[in-house]
């Protein structure tokens, strides 16, 4: 089945982006096809590639980002979500006149349209968050 | 069409799976997990709630947030079925849509 994924919670602040993780990985287990992973509200925040936590801590971001090379996962983070909370692309901190930018491997800035879609094209849209 | 609800929040914090059980259609199903697991712990004060709502619709518990917060499979309400992450993927296919209770 094609399953799609909203993460609204950011993370390290309850569980919600642990849970998604998990729920994708055992949805790739048994054989489903997830058809996208879309960040909202601060959601936003599992896609800067700057975290740094303990090593013996899981690293949340490091993560999706293993996966989506693994599996071929799109993760789609909300634009306007994004720049509230400083999340950039090359390209948006070019447009923005910002001295870098902070988008991990395997995430890309997109628009609502993505949510639409997503929950069009798949079968089941499942939202963790807060 | 059946619908599966999903809940994450401690009843003791917010209403969410109160108003959840209120609006659950007879055939629907409530999956608990994260905080929301304490719902389905024996001896709480939702727990009349929880063991009246079984006629008529299913319960799951998420069984490793219940292992994560110390508490016990044992000590979960009759007829709340314990399911593993696999489980709730199963859950939600065999479920028409998802309601997701933040």
């Amino acid at each position: 089945m094609k399953l799609a994924v909203m993460v609204n919670e950011g993370p390290y602040q309850h569980q919600s982006a642990d849970s998604a993780l998990q729920f994708v990985r055992a949805a790739l287990s048994k054989g489903h096809e997830i058809f996208r992973v879309f960040f909202y509200h601060d959601g936003v925040n599992n896609s800067t590639r700057f975290p740094v936590p303990p090593q013996d801590d899981r690293n949340i971001v490091d993560s999706w980002s293993k996966l989506a090379a693994e599996h071929n996962i799109d993760l789609v983070v909300c634009i306007a979500a994004a720049q509230r909370r400083g999340i950039l692309d090359a390209d948006e901190a070019k447009r923005q006149g910002k001295d870098g930018n902070n988008i991990a491997p395997g995430f890309r800035i997109s628009g609502l349209g993505q949510l639409i879609e997503a929950g069009i094209q798949a079968d089941r849209l499942v939202v963790f968050g807060d | 069409m059946a619908q599966l609800h999903t809940v994450n929040k401690s009843p003791f914090e917010r209403n969410a799976f109160v108003s959840c059980l209120e609006h659950a259609k007879e055939g629907s199903g409530i999956l608990l997990f994260e905080d929301g697991v304490y719902a389905a712990m024996n001896g709480t004060a939702v727990a009349d709630k929880v063991k009246a709502a079984l006629s008529g619709r299913s319960l799951y518990v998420l069984g490793p947030d219940v292992k994560a917060r110390g508490l016990s499979e044992d000590n979960v309400i009759d007829g709340v079925k314990v399911v593993d992450y696999e489980g709730f993927v199963d859950l939600v296919t065999e479920y028409d849509k998802v309601q997701s209770w933040l």
